[in-house]
């Protein structure tokens, strides 16, 4: 069973849950690891050379704020001399112009910077800080470096308004590569969902905004967006299946499949400090729970597309209908997917945002 | 697009080309990855802001000496120019 495990192509590390950004749709769980309890320089190093033994060819380093970390180049410095192709997740905050060429210096190949709209006052109310400023600061050194810039934009219904100011704001920056990412509901987002989650309208909009600028920038900026699941016929191959591309570490050194998997029931998630990489995503039973397609459920067992997106999210299915094992109830062929269709009819009736200013947002604080 | 013949094609910024002993040649890009093998690698690793396109089509013509001519040069050109669209190769 364990031989059949492919190897993963990127390693997502959480180097700290520590940021200075309060973002509410935050994909960190709701429960965040102190800096005492983050692993050593010592044992990431060890781990980056684990996973490129493995097989592993991009590292994404991420958090919290990949930068609250001191000793972040030394990181892609150990990163690069494994082999690995080195990512930086950011909100690029707090750098400046000589810590950013430190970075470059290290070897990092990839700087993935993220926005919160285009428009200052209402990117820092959903950043929970002034911050939008200083980001177009950053986007502006990092093109002085050869290395890939993607803008990342996070969108929802609080700012789909303001996307063509987003595209127009991508082309005067001019990155290789721009996401416009729908906010997934999970974590901090899916406390704050009510105000998130975008009216249909606004989304049959926005992908026709999208799929004019992808066609009108191709060859000069790649444009990367896809329909958010809630309002999707099928489910998103999570993480492209569990256990099959992609392995997380959180700060403290646990090894997930995915971002959310902690708040599964029954879940016990290995440690880097007491197996080796290989191991752990060979043979914990984490891993193997839900790897392949003999813990699947009806309809998934014998759909035409289980091996297309492998019976959808787990963690969606626990916070939708708190059944892990469930098809992914955003599947149209879910027998639960009145659940989030009536979570649609809601967002759908409800008053646009700017109309109900009581419904307040949940921050995610910076741990200590 | 197809790129002129006096162009320099060169990886664009965070792409590069992984070689390394007793494994597959692998073309490192933002967000993706590219197994390259024959032909393939050896256009990419002539893209080096050095070579020009006529240059890298004289050379796989000699290399490829049993396939058309026009050919290898139809297939160059249109391999980098998905290169191009793909964002993995500028031309200078």
């Amino acid at each position: 069973m364990s031989s059949l495990a492919p190897s993963p192509l990127a390693l997502v590390a959480e180097i700290t849950h520590r940021c200075p950004l309060h973002c509410v749709y935050c994909s960190n769980p709701l429960q965040l690891t102190a800096r005492a309890r983050e692993l050593s320089a010592d044992a990431w190093q060890r781990v980056l050379r684990e996973a490129a033994e493995m097989g592993v060819l991009q590292v994404d380093f991420t958090g919290g704020e990949p930068l609250a970390r001191a000793d972040l180049a030394d990181l892609i410095r150990g990163a690069r001399g494994a082999g690995l192709y080195t990512n930086l997740i950011t909100s690029g905050r707090p750098v400046d112009e000589k810590r950013l060429g430190e970075l470059v210096s290290a070897g990092l190949d990839h700087f993935q910077l993220s926005f919160q709209g285009a428009r200052e006052e209402s990117a820092n109310e959903f950043a929970g800080a002034p911050v939008h400023k200083e980001k177009l600061q950053v986007a502006r050194w990092v093109k002085r470096h050869r290395i890939a810039l993607t803008l990342n934009f996070v969108i929802h219904r609080g700012n789909l308004d303001q996307l063509e100011e987003m595209i127009a704001l991508t082309e005067e920056i001019g990155p290789g590569r721009v996401e416009f990412a729908h906010v997934q509901y999970y974590g901090w987002a899916f406390a704050n969902r009510a105000r998130l989650l975008p009216t249909r309208t606004q989304l049959d909009r926005s992908l026709e905004i999208l799929k004019k600028a992808e066609e009108r920038l191709k060859g000069r900026i790649h444009v990367e967006y896809v329909v958010p699941d809630y309002y999707a016929r099928y489910p998103k191959a999570c993480m492209g299946g569990w256990g099959r591309k992609i392995a997380l570490i959180t700060p403290e050194g646990d090894v997930l499949p995915c971002h959310a998997a902690k708040i599964l029931p029954g879940m016990q998630f290995e440690n880097v400090q007491t197996r080796s990489l290989r191991e752990i995503w060979n043979e914990s039973a984490a891993f193997q729970k839900f790897r392949g397609e003999a813990w699947m459920p009806e309809p998934c067992r014998s759909c035409d597309r289980r091996a297309q997106d492998f019976g959808g999210c787990r963690c969606q299915a626990f916070l939708l209908v708190q059944d892990a094992v469930a098809t992914d109830p955003v599947c149209s062929l879910s027998p639960k997917r009145d659940v989030v269709d009536a979570i649609l009819a809601e967002a759908n009736a409800a008053a646009p945002i700017a109309a109900t200013p009581n419904l307040a947002w949940l921050y995610r604080p910076n741990p200590a | 697009m197809i790129p002129a013949l006096e162009a320099r094609p060169r990886l664009a910024p965070g792409c590069r080309l992984r070689e390394s002993a007793g494994e597959p040649c692998v073309l490192l890009m933002p967000e993706r990855a590219l197994r390259l093998n024959g032909p393939s690698l050896e256009i990419v690793q002539r893209c080096d802001g050095n070579h020009t396109v006529r240059q890298i089509v004289a050379d796989l013509q000699k290399q490829y000496a049993k396939a058309k001519p026009q050919k290898v040069e139809q297939d160059i050109l249109g391999y980098l120019g998905l290169l191009h669209d793909e964002r993995a190769v500028d031309f200078e």
